[in-house]
């Protein structure tokens, strides 16, 4: 049998949005990780090809903590515009009540 | 190397655990109801709850224990910084916001929100409480490791200091004064870190690293002829072989000068003997460093670049962050092995240098064996790719970091806060690659404590960064045990005593059996540090994120996604999860050789880490369960 959650559970419109999306953004992030995982695995001399002054494995490790760090801000940028909206529209509503 | 204690480190960090107790006796005022000791109340502001998820989150592993890893290993540490920060997806996409909604104090409230299960709740209050376990034995060896050289009291004082104040913090004002401690604790690291970063490069790189106060000890070789089959004879007549050692690929040579007796690795190919360091266990005398006592000082800090460009000596300049990497690329690093060796009665820890270039020090393999071409097997790879799996799924899946979200307002507040956490985890952790670096040119790595490399880094710097980083490393290990007391005691209160066992209790009752519980678990954490004392600190971390990957995260995910999820399935894939991990932990080839003593051979497992057998095990039993305990489609309950 189902039973409730023990709490209040505030009404959150923008909830199904918000967890697509959060999946879609692991969904992008995961192949990365597994990709850098893979590449350790199964190609290790290409981890120590030269890029500039660095090298694939420091850029590679760099870029999967900076992409980390830029998806977060993207996803709370939308998540925080989809919030707004339907506060926007709750408050629309409101007044037109 | 010889800790003296300085009398400005000690005094800036009692400052630090003054300060830090008055903190948690000021907010305890504050702290009386139940949500107020297990949540904070639930109403801090993301920006502090994030800073805060950084303070619990980056613990003695993250700070310690990867710079001294990357300043032994290289890259290979620095992959503990991209599984440890790559999971923070899993919890910010996927469990942030709905765990938020369904909890209120515990992990176990979340996962049993749809279900009030009694079995689910006692599964998951027991994995709370195994996984907390698991992580609470490295930070009290951390904080036992770091009392010597900050203060020079022995390792067991180290444990008790922290098992005390923790015990102060938690058991006066719980959640409250943590999250504070925590959010201090985050913030000084972040910044002084990054000031130490930027020191590293001002300094720039040398080929000898000499310190403020120290000369770097300019290790020497010495001319022999190698006879074949017959040993060697060298040059300087004032030396004479006493013995030698041929060990696996290697040859040891003990020569003696003055009767003075030291121990040298043959080169062969360019007819040389190098010169190593020692640690003489004797069955019935003083342990010496490189034959004299400790406090002689002739056992050196070690970790340099043995030529730049091409250039010995030669030394850069300031550099930027990249030049900085590239140098070291493009130069040779001397690393240093260890060998035992047996003369007569004597245990004898042999280090010697291992000459590096630079290019294999940026690459993954120099700890993990991952390159069949350097001799890495079928199994070493999956090893390999088990832990990276473990770091990724066990962020999301820790306690202690869980029921930070039901310190905020707000699910919106949850998803910012796990924002403001990845943004400072990653910046730190994009900083531990240039300390662990740093620590390996510097001269500053203690061979007998790599976890000492961060602040033996500051040290070089000057007693006035090596106090202040030392006291935050200390306050690091009070911010991260703080949580897991937290995560412990509620799984213990709310959980065990009050849903499980439903002993009828007020709030006041609930708040003084999570105190009771603090002060217990805290005794408990403070016996097994001591009794943990030789445990590698990130071996005993990975132990707790495969154990929270495997255990927790396929119920957290299935109980959010499936609809199909039953508590009887979430109780087999906690249990299953949970069981597999520490079976497959205990019976591991590593185990084996650091716990039981015996050789890894003797292991019936070919591969150390868990996860990649045990998360899809506990994922596959849920759903089995779940579809076998159905009724009429609706979830169901034991």
């Amino acid at each position: 049998m189902e039973h409730g959650s023990p709490v209040d559970l505030e009404e959150d419109k923008s909830e199904k949005y918000k967890t697509t999306l959060g999946l879609k953004m692991v969904a992008f992030f995961i192949p990365v990780y597994l990709a850098f995982i893979l590449v350790c695995v199964i190609s290790p001399t290409f981890m120590a090809k030269d890029i500039g002054s660095l090298n694939v494995a420091i850029v590679f490790g760099f870029g999967i903590i900076i992409l980390a760090i830029i998806q977060a801000l993207i996803y709370n940028y939308f998540c925080s515009r989809k919030e707004k909206e339907h506060e926007a529209s709750a408050r629309k509503t409101e007044v037109a009540e | 190397m010889n800790y003296a204690a300085e009398p400005l480190a000690i005094a800036i960090f009692v400052f630090f655990v003054i300060a830090v107790l008055f903190i948690s006796w000021w907010i305890a005022r504050k702290a009386k109801s139940a949500s107020g000791y297990f949540a904070a109340g639930g109403n801090i502001h993301w920006g502090v709850n994030g800073v805060a998820f950084a303070g619990d989150y980056l613990s003695a592993a993250s700070f310690l224990g990867i710079a001294g890893l990357v300043a032994v290993y290289g890259f290979d540490g620095f992959l503990y910084s991209i599984g440890f920060l790559a999971g923070w997806m899993v919890a910010l996409f996927v469990v942030a916001e709905p765990l938020k909604k369904l909890g209120k104090y515990t992990f176990a409230d979340a996962i049993d929100a749809k279900f009030e299960s009694r079995g689910v709740i006692l599964t998951a209050a027991i994995s709370t409480l195994v996984v907390s376990m698991f992580y609470l034995i490295p930070q009290m060896v951390g904080a036992g490791t770091l009392i010597t050289p900050l203060i020079g009291l022995p390792f067991e004082v180290g444990v008790l200091i922290v098992g005390c104040a923790v015990i102060l913090i938690v058991a006066t004002a719980g959640m409250a004064s943590t999250t504070w401690v925590q959010f201090i604790k985050g913030g000084l690291l972040l910044v002084f870190s990054t000031v130490l970063v930027i020191t590293v490069l001002v300094n720039g790189l040398s080929t000898s690293p000499d310190q403020k106060d120290i000369t770097y000890h300019d290790f020497v070789t010495l001319e022999v002829t190698v006879n074949a089959g017959d040993g060697v004879t060298i040059a300087d007549s004032s030396y004479e072989v006493v013995k030698e050692f041929g060990i696996e690929d290697a040859t040891f040579v003990k020569l003696s000068k003055e009767n003075i007796k030291t121990i040298w690795k043959l080169d062969e190919e360019n007819s040389q003997l190098v010169e190593t360091q020692t640690v003489t266990r004797q069955t019935d005398g003083p342990v010496l460093y490189n034959g004299d006592a400790k406090d002689v000082g002739l056992f050196y800090q070690v970790g340099h670049l043995s030529e730049i460009d091409g250039n010995s000596p030669a030394e850069t300049g300031p550099l930027d962050p990249f030049s900085f990497i590239g140098k070291i690329k493009d130069g040779t690093v001397i690393r240093w092995g260890s060998q035992k060796i047996t003369d007569g009665t004597d245990e004898i820890t042999v280090y010697y240098q291992i000459p590096t270039s630079g290019k294999d020090v940026l690459i993954p393999g120099l700890k993990f064996a991952i390159d069949p071409a350097r001799g890495a097997t079928p199994a070493d790879r999956v090893n390999f790719v088990s832990l990276m799996i473990a770091l990724f799924l066990g962020t999301a899946a820790l306690p202690h970091i869980l029921i930070r979200y039901y310190t905020v307002p707000n699910a919106a507040y949850a998803r910012k806060s796990t924002i403001v956490a990845v943004v400072g985890i990653g910046l730190f952790y994009l900083l531990t690659l240039y300390l662990g670096l740093g620590a390996m040119t510097k001269g500053v790595i203690d061979l007998t404590n790599g976890n000492m490399s961060a602040p033996l880094l500051a040290r070089a710097f000057g007693l006035g960064i090596f106090a202040v980083i030392s006291a935050i490393a200390f306050s690091t290990i009070l911010g991260t045990v703080s949580g897991l007391i937290v995560a412990s005691s509620g799984a213990v209160a709310s959980d065990l005593m009050q849903k499980f066992i439903k002993m009828n209790m007020s709030e006041n009752q609930m708040v003084k059996a999570g105190r009771i519980t603090a002060i217990l678990v805290g005794f408990i954490a403070m016996g097994l540090g001591i009794l943990f004392k030789q445990m590698n600190v990130s071996y005993l971390v990975g132990w707790a994120f495969s154990i929270a990957a495997s255990a927790n995260l396929p119920a957290i995910v299935m109980v959010l996604f499936w609809k199909g999820t039953t508590a009887k399935g979430v109780v087999a894939s906690i249990t299953v999860g949970l069981v597999s991990a520490l079976g497959l932990i205990l019976l591991s080839p590593d185990t084996f050789s650091q716990v039981y003593g015996l050789p890894s051979s003797s292991s019936p497992l070919p591969i150390s880490q868990p996860a990649i057998v045990s998360v899809p095990l506990s994922f596959i039993t849920l759903v089995i369960v779940s579809l076998l305990t159905r009724k009429n489609g609706k979830r169901t309950r034991p």
